[in-house]
């Protein structure tokens, strides 16, 4: 009895532990922001390896988005007679919805889970501890550019998914299933708001860069230096970020759409 | 990794990212279309707007003019008074122009249809329309069905 009461004690504050440890690192993050203006080199790797690897698996996904959405809105819409609304249900779901999400999972799944795993394997290799024993601050040089690149390429990387999945859903819809051209963009361009709908999407797409990399970053940064700990931090990324992102997701339309 | 194509490949990326916004906001929003603050505004009075929104077009013949800027209710004549805001090429209107609320198609969305009338004066911004037609309510418009036909029935 009081051993599962200091195992729920014991849970309980490790957890908020955790908590506590992953609000400071992104304090020394945010503080450490404004130094690397300085070392724009830094920040550029990063964006290399964090958005331009990961182009490729967006654009590809995107477009296959695109083409599904297309097909299974035109497949429904038909029925009513409406399939001159195609644009529209492509467009609203990609901007809204899909392209924030569904790149903040990916993103989580390529550059997340990578960039946990980097952290975490020069945490076991001590390289990190070898930074500050040369005075070198690791959260400046290692951790703050690999955030700020997650921060920027995000809202880039799920512009570029709903750009190419609407593109995808025409191809689908007008070459293929005979929607008229004209109205797939004319109802798309009635439809869509700038401010309601874009923007907001690049809201909702910003906040994920922000969750994606601090997950990250943090599992990595927090993992037991070990070859297990490190396979069990990356997997908690991947699972933790997609977890963060829905819930979030779920809030956020709440704020935005709810009216 | 040569420093080269890291550099080229970012420069790609946020290229990319940036045509990929910049075609959200052009091609698939109403960016294009909008009109922004110009133009003037006249108003008009219904007794039922239906299902009428901020921002529905306004038409005459068919060829958009402007959009609605806001609906309000008038406590004192006991109506819906609507704003329309009209593209400033669009400035001669004869005064007895008559508004009607119409909708697309069965179940399209509802728009405002200027009908120019004949006189020689033109409306100028903050002019009300005397002449207006409500939008059509279904229920109404079953109800007055039935009961034509009932009338019709009990004649013969």
């Amino acid at each position: 009895m009081l051993d599962a009461l200091q195992h729920l004690g014991r849970a309980t504050l490790d957890f908020f532990e955790r908590l506590g440890r992953g609000h400071l690192l992104l304090l020394q993050m945010l503080a450490k922001l404004p130094g690397l203006l300085l070392r724009p080199g830094l920040v550029l790797v990063q964006l290399y390896s964090v958005g331009v690897l990961t182009l490729v698996i967006i654009l590809v996904s995107g477009i296959f988005v695109g083409m599904v959405l297309g097909l299974q809105g035109y497949n429904t819409l038909v029925d009513f007679g409406a399939e001159d609304s195609l644009g529209v249900v492509v467009a609203l779901s990609l901007v809204r919805e899909l392209g924030p999400v569904v790149s903040a999972l990916l993103f989580a799944g390529r550059a997340g889970s990578a960039l946990t795993a980097e952290i975490g394997l020069m945490k076991a290799t001590e390289q990190l501890s070898g930074m500050e024993m040369m005075a070198v601050d690791p959260v400046q040089r290692v951790i703050a550019p690999r955030f700020l690149a997650a921060f920027l390429s995000m809202p880039l990387l799920a512009a570029i998914f709903s750009a190419v999945g609407i593109y995808g859903g025409y191809l689908v819809g007008v070459p293929l299933l005979g929607v008229d051209d004209g109205a797939f963009w004319g109802q798309m361009q009635g439809a869509v708001d700038l401010h309601d709908d874009i923007y907001n999407g690049v809201i909702k797409s910003i906040v994920f860069g922000f969750v994606a990399g601090w997950i990250a970053l943090f599992e990595g940064y927090d993992a037991t230096p070990t070859a297990a700990g490190v396979s069990r931090a990356t997997t908690r990324t991947v699972v933790h970020t997609a977890l963060a992102v829905l819930g979030l997701d779920f809030v956020l339309t709440a704020l935005m759409f709810g009216d | 990794m040569n420093s080269r194509t890291v550099e080229i490949g970012v420069g790609l990326f946020v290229a990319l990212g940036i045509a990929a916004l910049f075609m959200l906001a052009m091609q698939a929003s109403n960016l294009s279309t909008m009109t922004g603050g110009d133009g003037y505004i006249i108003t008009a009075g219904f007794e039922n707007v239906g299902g009428l929104k901020e921002r529905s077009a306004v038409t005459v013949s068919g060829v958009r003019v402007g959009r609605v800027e806001s609906i309000d209710y008038d406590h004192t004549s006991f109506e819906a008074v609507v704003s329309l805001r009209i593209d400033a090429q669009h400035d001669s209107f004869p005064v007895d122009t008559s508004a009607s609320i119409y909708t697309s198609g069965l179940l399209g969305e509802q728009y405002v249809a200027l009908e120019p009338g004949g006189s020689l004066e033109n409306l100028v911004a903050g002019d009300r329309l005397q002449l207006t037609q409500s939008a059509l309510v279904m229920e109404q418009v079953i109800g007055q069905f039935l009961y034509s036909t009932a009338a019709g029935k009990s004649e013969q």
